[in-house]
């Protein structure tokens, strides 16, 4: 079997730092906050009133009135930035590339905010009928289908849902296709859009959102923060990308996935260790070569912990030296699609040489010891990054990107 | 009514420790019963259902709350407080 190198040739965003890449990143480089107020219908009734959410977003500028009846929020972002990534690559799918290419995006909930609509039409309204399309419109690959057919996608398609690494465990695999030649381009993220009263009321259940901020890593933290968006990639073999003269943004190196075969929502240090170093180890890094990790980095007291466990575990003496940061702090959570926008920040580092800080840190805590690039960007050119996501269900995916 | 709410309090512990009550005393911390973060989060939320009460809890900073969990004791102080307050 022929190994392929696989190259990001296209990139789009959709969240509550921007409604493009470059809006995302310049918000990174400077720190800012995409967290406030929630705006939605029956905030008052929730104990949690924050999140990241998308804000002045029209969908009626973008999309006409049978593509909504059609595109939950979820749907609607996966399409705003797959269209800027895949006009950024410049590819046009048709013939052999075209069967030859496919869509793997991430998600958890899906269709969150059509369910809340419906259920809430026949349960506390009452009413008996619900309109035609709430099934195409709330179905987890409803995004991924739609991609297909914008783009004209015809080899793989589908959508991976592994909670809070959906987007991670999306690109890895669309990153294998690749790699073993099965397909030479893909369109792979994820995107997630549970900022609706009963996807707030659901995590406020389990008691470990904050009400105040995200503050990852800092002795003061007190929760994760809940965001939604979109980010989506033009993943390409490159010797494909390179034959056409395409602008390549970081190479995919390598990928591990791995299961704590543990605990349903209590983090493992050993499960994301063995993630974090299969990663390297897939890729041929050596651990000195790592240069800045984008954490998983939730605010909660036990992922930010284990993180850091897991880290030194794996980096030995090389952690002291690593920088690491949450940008969860700036766009919140956004669950299955968090993997995906937070890669914009590795591509930031690798391409720009800037490194996205972890914001409203406030105090150390001795058992996140390491250099989490307080509250400031930081300029420090790295060669190699990591991208962690550890989910709910200890199923952890890591991937690793170089520059090229 | 008094010793209605402890018992009720201690019937839900139980239940989560999966002990009969008589083997759950006041004394104890809810780690002694074997009670973990994800019990702790149920038995909190059966309490509120029980007794029409919101309780503080964040399970990140579980010491730092008005809510005093160390103890079976210590919870049932609490809810008492919170049960008061509401009227």
């Amino acid at each position: 079997m022929t190994v392929k190198r696989v190259v990001i040739t296209g990139a789009g965003t959709i969240n509550a730092l921007g409604h493009d890449v470059a809006t995302t990143l310049e918000a990174m480089r400077e720190g800012r906050c995409g967290i406030g107020p929630l705006d939605i219908r029956d905030v008052d009734r929730l104990s949690v009133q924050i999140g990241g959410q998308v804000r002045d977003y029209d969908e009626h500028a973008h999309f006409n009135r049978q593509q909504i009846s059609l595109y939950d929020r979820f749907t609607q972002f996966t399409l705003l930035a797959a269209k800027q990534a895949v006009d950024q690559s410049g590819l046009v799918f048709a013939g052999e590339l075209a069967a030859k290419s496919g869509v793997i995006l991430g998600t958890a909930g899906g269709g969150v905010q059509t369910w809340d609509e419906n259920y809430r039409a026949v349960y506390e309204e009452g009413k008996n009928r619900v309109h035609p399309f709430v099934v195409p419109k709330l179905m987890n690959n409803a995004a991924a289908s739609h991609v297909s057919m914008d783009w004209n996608l015809k080899g793989p398609s589908f959508t991976v849902a592994t909670a809070c690494a959906s987007s991670n465990h999306a690109m890895g695999l669309a990153f294998h296709m690749i790699r073993s030649g099965m397909c030479s381009a893909m369109i792979t993220g994820g995107s997630e859009s549970m900022l609706c009263f009963g996807g707030v009321k659901a995590w406020e259940g389990l008691r470990v959102m904050s009400k105040d901020a995200c503050r990852p890593f800092s002795a003061t933290r007190n929760g994760m923060v809940q965001g939604e968006g979109a980010g989506v990639f033009v993943f390409e073999d490159y010797e494909h990308a390179r034959a056409r003269g395409a602008e390549i943004l970081a190479e995919v190196a390598g990928f591990a996935m791995t299961s704590d075969a543990a605990d349903i929502v209590m983090p493992s240090k050993q499960g994301a260790a063995r993630a974090i170093t299969g990663a390297m180890k897939d890729g041929g890094i050596a651990r000195d070569a790592v240069g800045y990790i984008n954490a998983h980095g939730t605010g909660t007291a036990a992922n930010d912990k284990t993180e850091c466990a897991a880290v030194a575990d794996a980096f030995g003496a090389h952690a002291d030296r690593l920088m690491i940061s949450s940008t969860k702090s700036m766009h919140g959570h956004l669950i299955g699609g968090t993997g995906a926008v937070e890669l914009l920040a590795c591509i930031m580092a690798l391409r720009d040489g800037v490194i996205a800080p972890t914001i409203g840190y406030e105090e150390p805590d001795p058992e996140c010891a390491l250099d989490v690039v307080p509250n400031v960007a930081r300029d420090a050119k790295v060669d190699v990054v990591l991208s962690n996501a550890f989910a709910f269900g200890g199923l952890n995916a890591v991937l690793a990107l170089k520059r090229v | 009514m008094t010793i209605d709410i402890d018992d009720r309090i201690i019937a839900i512990i139980a239940e989560q420790a999966m002990l009969t009550p008589v083997d759950v005393s006041r004394e104890h911390t809810l780690a002694d019963l074997g009670i973990d973060s994800l019990g702790l989060v149920e038995s909190i939320f059966a309490i509120e259902e029980a007794f029409d009460i919101s309780i503080p809890f964040n399970a990140n900073e579980p010491t730092t709350g008005d809510f005093d969990i160390s103890s079976v004791d210590s919870i049932i102080t609490a809810v008492k407080a919170l049960i008061a307050a509401r009227k």
